[in-house]
């Protein structure tokens, strides 16, 4: 069954999915099992094929129903969506855990099977998009990823937070139509829809890249995925959907959606159009990229340094992170590489943390307000010492994840010529530390007469998803194979050292 | 606004629709080799049922298609679909590789017919998911018109908003 594992992954979190409704019927109590059970055997599936990948140093193909590709339909797992697939999963499969109980508590009741059953069709998009080795193929789970999206920030209750889903959804929309209008493109120029296939197509002849029609199909993608992922300035929809959507929404969708798009970007370039394209096609896109991205580093922790409310915070750190991930394809050398990719899973690690812990306050306290964090050590010393370590992490404090990343993002850049992305991440790393700095102060050191907001401990259900992502920042930023991960991906995709 | 539809109307929406199910049947059974399948199947016999729901009225329509049956048929028809599926991994071959339902060392027709049946049967799961589906977005888009509107019209008026 082991040769199976690639299809076995996405379908078992869709069929789970599209089956929950009629077993949420027959018993409502075997939602929640079923949900993680679903997402378990995905976490096991993609971690499976990562190790697998790892050790054979050789990617692993799928072919539906027998038909080869590019003829069929195929799923391709490499180290890099290897590491992207663990991402999806492991983030899943602990906010199903994390979801009991605030699930019980802001989703209405008649909801709450569709809310699980939307919550896996959700994940098995996400996974979708990242294992399939066909573009078309790719904006099929993008839609479902994004029109479950929709519903699941939608889904909460609060009026703000239908106003946040139907905003992205119109925004989110124009996006997959640029996507889907930039494989057109490419389908007319290379009549396949196969991203080896149309590499392949690329590298034989270089010629192709100076058509006008391959570009606009690059910057089709480029505009689409841009504002999937929310990067500056097309973040506009995502500080308020994180917002107002229900906790385990925000959880998932902030640990995982807006990097599953900037993967799909690193694909796009990496896997289809070829490296060819970024050095010697289209050498601009790079200066956009890296102009945008910069704006991004430096922007969004420094516009949420004046935050009140939580989520929504933590939502303007999430689009200056994204940056991160984005200079990996603007530096193109390995380090630089290294440094976006291993980002993946040190932001989902401490996005995750934080976001548990906005859950948290939001599950003790019916809020998000920053000010009702005070004193919340006292009363809650697990959740604040999550926080702790997530917030260190965010800002790159040595010894957690983060600092792995910005390390490694700083090497590729002095390497690449770019002398100035140093300074703005460590401008980045500045504005970054008042937030969190402001954040835990209030946490550790309100002063002795403030009664803090956050009474007790969250349970038990909640409490371990939190600690495995905050201890997750710490394994990553000691031990070094993740690192070694990241870079064996980083030097498959073929760029010079 | 209240009008019964004219008898003319009534008695060939009627009469028309086991066309509209034979012909939905037809197109799902004729997609394997041409334009068709079970998507457009699915839709063309859910629209006998938003048929009978124009012309006899909500209530009637409804009583066609139960929300009970529709919420468990459109998840049925995913069931039908993965369970193909899987069946085809479990006998050794890939995910929806139909030609392995006939068995170990078949003859190349068995597969081939194997492979025809596997085919429809997907395809019918697609259709059972998409009829219900559409069933269900008519009926919940014209509820919301219907209960405006206050009517009443198990006696077959016509709900015209």
């Amino acid at each position: 069954m082991v040769a199976h594992l690639p299809v076995l992954t996405i379908m078992i979190p869709l069929f789970a999915g599209l089956f929950m409704p009629l077993l949420g019927r027959l018993n409502r109590a075997i939602v929640w099992p079923l949900a993680v059970g679903a997402l378990g055997f995905a976490t096991f599936g993609s971690i499976h094929m990562l190790v697998d990948v790892a050790t054979t140093g050789e990617a692993i193909h799928y072919s539906f129903g027998g038909w080869a590709l590019p003829t069929g339909i195929g799923y391709r797992v490499d180290l890099l969506n290897g590491m992207v697939l663990a991402m999806i999963a492991g983030a899943g499969l602990l906010t199903s855990i994390w979801m009991l109980r605030p699930a019980q508590k802001e989703i209405p009741d008649e909801g709450r099977t569709s809310y699980y059953a939307v919550f896996l069709l959700c994940c098995a998009g996400f996974l979708g998009i990242t294992i399939t080795a066909d573009i078309f193929n790719l904006y099929v789970f993008l839609e479902i990823a994004s029109i479950t999206s929709y519903v699941l920030i939608a889904m909460g209750g609060r009026r703000q937070a239908l106003y946040a889903g139907y905003s992205y959804l119109i925004v989110g929309s124009i996006g997959a139509t640029f996507i889907l209008l930039g494989i057109g493109h490419l389908y007319m120029r290379t009549g396949s829809l196969g991203m080896a296939d149309i590499l392949s197509q690329f590298q034989a002849d270089t010629s192709l890249y100076t058509l006008s029609d391959v570009r606009t199909a690059f910057a089709f993608f480029t505009v689409g995925l841009a504002i999937k992922m929310a990067l500056f300035p097309l973040h506009g929809w995502q500080p308020s959907a994180y917002t107002y959507a229900p906790s385990p929404s925000s959880l998932f969708i902030a640990s995982t959606s807006t990097k599953v798009s900037a993967y799909a970007f690193y694909r796009i370039c990496f896997g289809v159009f070829g490296l060819a394209f970024l050095t010697d096609g289209l050498p601009e896109i790079r200066q956009i990229v890296l102009v945008m991205s910069s704006a991004a580093i430096v922007l969004g922790p420094l516009i949420a340094i004046r935050q009140g409310d939580l989520k929504r915070l933590l939502a303007y750190s999430s689009v200056g992170q994204i940056g991160y991930i984005m200079l990996g394809v603007v530096l193109l050398n390995v380090d630089g590489l290294t440094g976006g990719i291993i980002h993946f899973w040190n932001h989902a690690a401490a996005k995750g943390s934080l976001f548990c812990v906005a859950g948290a306050l939001v599950f003790r306290t019916g809020s998000s307000r920053v000010s009702d964090l005070a004193g919340m050590g006292r009363r809650a010393p697990w959740t604040s010492a999550v926080l702790t370590v997530a917030g260190c992490s965010m800002v790159g404090v040595p010894m957690t994840a983060g600092f792995l990343s910005k390390w490694y993002l700083a090497a590729g850049a002095l390497e690449a010529d770019y002398v100035f992305v140093v300074p703005v991440l460590i401008a980045s790393s500045v504005f970054t530390a008042i937030y969190v700095w402001r954040v835990l102060q209030l946490v550790w050191f309100a002063p002795k007469d403030v009664e803090p907001a956050v009474t007790s401990e969250v349970p038990w259900s909640m409490r371990i998803p939190a600690l495995a992502l905050g201890a997750a920042c710490l394994v990553f930023g000691l031990t070094p194979w993740s690192v070694d991960l990241a870079r064996s991906a980083a030097v498959a995709l073929g760029v010079g050292s | 606004m209240r009008t019964e539809k004219s008898p003319v109307i009534r008695y060939v929406a009627l009469r028309a629709v086991p066309f509209i199910q034979l012909y939905a049947l037809y197109v799902l059974g004729h997609g394997e080799d041409g334009p068709g399948g079970g998507f457009q199947g699915g839709v063309i016999f859910a629209s006998s049922f938003v048929l009978m729901a124009l012309v006899y009225g909500y209530g009637t329509g409804r009583k066609g298609a139960p929300e009970k049956i529709t919420d468990i048929l459109a998840p049925a028809g995913c069931v039908l679909y993965a369970g193909i599926g899987l069946i085809c991994l479990l006998m050794g071959g890939a995910f929806l590789e139909y030609g392995r339902l006939a068995g170990e060392g078949a003859s190349e027709a068995a597969k081939h017919s194997a492979h025809h049946f596997g085919l429809i049967g997907i395809e019918a799961g697609v259709m059972i998911t998409v009829t219900a589906s559409m069933i269900t977005l008519f009926f919940e888009m014209a509820r919301d018109a219907h209960v405006d509107h206050g009517q009443d019209d198990d006696d077959g008026e016509d709900d015209d908003a």
